[in-house]
């Protein structure tokens, strides 16, 4: 039932941890619960001693490696260079095959991460479902019969009937002087919740001299599944996504959830397409710091904090690209923003299975915002940008929180 | 299976903090089992992480009246074993403990609470160029409770002293559970009292819980200037160490890394631009007034030249600096490059003798087929041997031990000692007899009674529990005990 060879994997990759603690205090959950289990230091020691048998009830473990956001910036700060984050996702694995959660609750959710989440048609319905029922009162339906989980009802109000867009598949060309070619990744949340980012993505590559590919035949990334224990969904999307995008020209995408996934199919899948693949793709605002601006943005005069979302920052290691693409809006002043590489506990659906420990760090997140002193907030990932609103809405702020791709366009009316 | 009292015991402390704050489920215990020293392991009864004075007292006297043995616990990053629970004890944590209860900005002192780490105090008062000298290497996350306990000191410590140096008052929770203040904030310690702060600091937790710290914060100094010298032998890099310090010049920090050391870093995140040819680094930090850094920056450049250096690297702008610094702070992490587990020991030596040891340090390694290497204090001769081995393997276990327990024996047999910062512990109880004999030992043993009476508050720690060769006989039974442990 377990893959062995991965199983071995992740034991030795426990192994690199010297258990010196320097990543404790970038942990998110450490840093709100003060637990060595919910420190990285901990969680590696607990799956270590899960793989050397020496923990007796793997149930009594779960919660504290459930409570992990994934965000990896444990990753960033370890000098022994622990891949934390495949780790974590390949215990979470084994353990899903091993020890099952029980209870409705779970069952539910991998219900819905396997056959709605996965299945683009499906989640358009499911959404469309959430938005009906918003407007006709069902909600509490909705969420009496476990249909929605609790928290996922809060995130519903935000996505207005507009943004269920038509699919923007097929060969786009520049106006003018052609400078390449690229093909984009659409992503399932992002193209539901906010197909119009995808659109201005669209506006911008074309706008500053790229055709642009959207194959049709695209899935979802898999990076929920992956995170929560469901490998083997993520396998098969990986491949069909390999196939969708043939050819060698850069895949370009602009949720960092996503991104990551897309830069781990190498890792995951473990052969040459898959790394090839890997390769290829990059986040929007890297791809656009490389290759340099064409197009002048519009100016923008307001103060901007730039949130950097955990899996641009810490899994994709990009760090400078999308404040130095701010830097070039005219008009547009970039605050200091000290705490912008902490997890905003969005994590994926984190903020819907552990609502109140994401509640917590959301609101420490948007109290830091608000100290900024900025006017709007962007950050790159449809997750974070969703918690973020969320919770600087709750502590009274009305900051706006844009995709920083949003900033980018020369004419911001246009698309 | 526990008793049915201690059962009770345990429903008990999950009703006053709830399951989130009182963990109980032995399988989640295991990650308190140990400290940077993972050798040696001892389960906890429970954890409970307090959040105020108060709490931290009922949780103590809540023991006391079931006669069950505690101990504090920061970071966990101690080296030596500290808050690893001995018969049991329940790990009280003081993370959730961070507040910056006050700060003096004219009177230059803090008062905070212990789980604060200690680098967090730094940010909180850097806007008034003001900051926490006592900077361990680990001082990222470390926390100023657990700094206090070990007395720790840092690269700094060499110029501005230790811990120790730095406390003004503390608050404690005696073992008994109740409370008390030593040291007053407004004065200098000792003159007009019993000098229990001093007692206090140092005494490896096992002396009460530090509840409130008042610490004094120092001045930013004018100027800051980095260099990094690369030799081609460990004796010209030593040998410009004592020509520093006996020119007069009183550097902020004096500190060698070996080449072992120098590549590990250079290929972790903590890459500092090192040059992997050179045989050591010696990183050396001046600060002052500007017009005294620049006359001594000058004559340590002579230095450099003299003792034949392959490469000099210099930085005053504080980007660079902390990018030279960089790989020094994260040295022990970047060993984990070379195997699975790591034993860090912690001897001094007189400065003069630092050449000659090291040599002596590496044919014990070489003896016992370990791989060694070495990060030190050189400006106080404080080595730092670290050893890199894999902890699965039983007989590599048992020859790291046994490199180890040579390396502190020469260490003292070389007029130094068995520790420089990272205190006893548990990791070198059996060490302690080759520096005091059974008259100091008694002393130190009644002390801790006048405070620690029933020995409830991290038992086992610190103070060897029978005097004298007793201690030394049970190196071997240490060793087969771990070897028992690891079949278990
Ligand atoms: C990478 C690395 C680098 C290091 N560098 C240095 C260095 O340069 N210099 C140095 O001196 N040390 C160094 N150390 C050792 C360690 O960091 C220090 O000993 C540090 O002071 C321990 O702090 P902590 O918060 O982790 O305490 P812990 O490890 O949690 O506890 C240490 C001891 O303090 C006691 N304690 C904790 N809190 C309290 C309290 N509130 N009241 C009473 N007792 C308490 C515990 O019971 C235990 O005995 C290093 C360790 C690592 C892993
Ligand atoms: S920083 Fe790295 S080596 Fe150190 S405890 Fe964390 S994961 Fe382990
Ligand atoms: S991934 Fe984030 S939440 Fe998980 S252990 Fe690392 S820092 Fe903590």
């Amino acid at each position: 039932m377990t893959d062995l060879p991965k199983a071995i994997d992740s034991y030795t990759k426990s192994l690199d941890c010297v258990h010196c603690g320097l990543c404790i205090e970038a942990c998110p959950t450490y840093d709100v619960l003060g637990l060595e289990t919910d420190s990285p230091r901990g969680r590696i020691y607990l799956m270590r001693a899960l793989a050397e048998e020496r923990i007796e009830d793997p149930y009594s473990i779960r919660p504290a490696l459930d409570r992990c956001l994934g965000c990896r910036a444990c990753e960033t700060v370890c000098p022994s260079g622990v891949q934390y984050g495949q780790l974590i996702e390949t215990v979470r694995s084994e353990m899903a095959d091993r020890w099952p959660e029980k209870g409705l609750a779970s069952r539910l959710r991998r219900f819905l991460l396997t056959h709605v989440v996965a299945r683009q048609g499906r989640l358009r319905l499911a959404f469309r479902f959430a938005w009906l029922a918003e407007r006709i009162g069902l909600r509490w339906l909705a969420r009496k019969t476990g249909l929605l989980p609790a928290t996922m009802d809060r995130l519903v109000p935000h996505v207005p009937a507009g943004r269920f867009r038509r699919s923007l598949a097929g060969l786009h060309k520049p106006k003018g002087e052609v400078r390449g070619r690229v093909q984009l990744f659409t992503g399932c949340v992002m193209e539901q919740v906010f197909g119009d980012i995808n659109q201005k993505t669209l506006t911008l590559l074309l706008d500053n001299g790229f055709e642009v590919e959207v194959p049709k035949q695209q899935r979802c990334c898999g990076a929920l599944h992956l995170h929560n224990g469901q490998a083997s969904v993520t396998h098969g999307l990986a491949r069909e996504n390999i196939e969708a995008f043939s050819g060698d020209v850069p895949v370009i995408h602009n949720s960092a959830g996503c991104g990551a996934a897309l830069a781990e199919y190498g890792e995951v899948l473990g052969d040459e397409d898959a790394e090839r693949f890997s390769a290829r793709c990059r986040d929007i605002t890297a791809f656009l710091d490389d290759v340099g601006m064409s197009a002048t943005p519009a100016p923008f005069p307001h103060r901007v904090a730039y949130d950097a979302p955990c899996h641009l920052c810490h899994a994709q290691k990009v760090r400078r690209a999308p404040s130095d693409l701010l830097r070039q809006v005219p008009d547009l002043e970039l605050v200091q923003h000290p705490d912008s590489e902490n997890c905003c506990g969005s994590a994926g659906i984190y903020n819907i299975l552990q609502p109140e420990l994401a509640g917590e760090i959301g609101r420490k997140k948007a109290r830091h915002l608000i100290e900024t002193g900025a006017e709007v907030v962007a950050t790159g990932n449809p997750g974070c940008m969703m918690q973020i609103r969320a919770h600087l809405a709750e502590c009274g702020s009305n900051s706006r929180v844009v995709h920083p791709i949003e900033l980018l366009l020369a004419d911001r009316d246009k698309s | 299976m526990l008793s049915t009292h201690m059962q009770d015991v345990l429903r008990q402390l999950q009703d006053r903090f709830g399951e989130q704050r009182a963990l109980v489920a032995p399988d989640e215990l295991r990650a308190y089992e140990c400290d940077g020293f993972t050798i040696e392991k001892g389960l906890p009864l429970a954890v409970v992480v307090p959040e105020t004075t108060a709490e931290v007292q009922w949780v103590v006297q809540f023991f006391n009246t079931h006669g069950i043995p505690f101990v504090a616990r920061g970071a966990g990053t101690c080296l030596s074993g500290g808050p690893t629970p001995n018969r049991d004890a329940v790990v009280i944590e003081t993370a959730r403990m961070k507040a910056v209860l006050d700060v003096d900005y004219d009177d230059m002192i803090a008062v905070v609470q212990p789980g604060l780490v200690n680098l967090h105090l730094t940010r909180e008062v850097c806007g008034e160029h003001l900051h926490y000298a006592p900077d361990p290497s680990s001082q990222s996350v470390c926390t100023i409770g657990g700094n206090i306990a070990e007395n720790s000191g840092g690269p700094h410590c060499f110029k501005y002293g230790m811990t120790t140096d730095h406390v003004l008052a503390v608050e404690v929770v005696l073992p008994d559970g109740r409370l008390a203040k030593f040291g007053h904030p407004s004065a200098a310690r000792g003159p007009h009292e019993l000098d229990l702060v001093g007692l206090f600091t140092g005494s490896e937790g096992t002396f009460g819980i530090a509840t409130e710290i008042t610490v004094r914060l120092s001045p930013d100094p004018e100027c800051v200037y980095t260099m990094l010298a690369s030799f081609q032998t460990m004796e010209a890099a030593c040998g410009a160490v004592s020509s520093i310090v006996s020119a007069g010049i009183v550097p902020a920090a004096l500190e060698i890394l070996d080449q072992a050391t120098i590549r590990a870093v250079e290929a972790s995140v903590f890459r500092a631009g090192y040059p992997q040819d050179a045989a050591a680094v010696l990183l050396v930090e001046l600060d002052g007034a500007e017009l005294a850094v620049e006359e001594d920056a000058a004559e340590i450049r002579e230095t450099f030249r003299t003792h034949d250096a392959i490469r000099v690297q210099e930085a005053s702008d504080p980007e660079e600096r902390t990018r030279l610094w960089k790989g020094r702070k994260g040295a022990f992490g970047a060993m984990g490059r070379l195997s699975t587990d790591l034993y860090v020991l912690d001897g001094v030596v007189p400065r003069t003798r630092l050449v000659e040891t090291l040599q002596k340090v590496t044919e014990i390694g070489e003896r016992h087929r370990v791989t060694l290497t070495n990060v030190f204090h050189a400006g106080d001769g404080n080595l730092h041997p670290n050893i890199s081995f894999d902890g699965r393997d039983e007989d590599e276990r048992a020859r790291v031990l046994q490199a180890g327990h040579e390396i502190l024996e020469l260490c003292v047999a070389m007029g130094g000692s068995i520790t420089g910062e990272h205190g006893v512990g548990s990791e070198k109880l059996s060490h302690v007899p080759l520096m005091f004999d059974d008259a100091d030992l008694d002393t130190m043993e009644r002390v801790r009674r006048v405070f620690n009476p029933r020995d409830l508050c991290n038992p086992g720690k610190a103070i060897p529990e029978r005097s004298g060769c007793a201690e030394v006989s049970k190196w071997p039974a240490m060793v087969e005990h771990v070897l028992r442990q690891e079949e278990a």
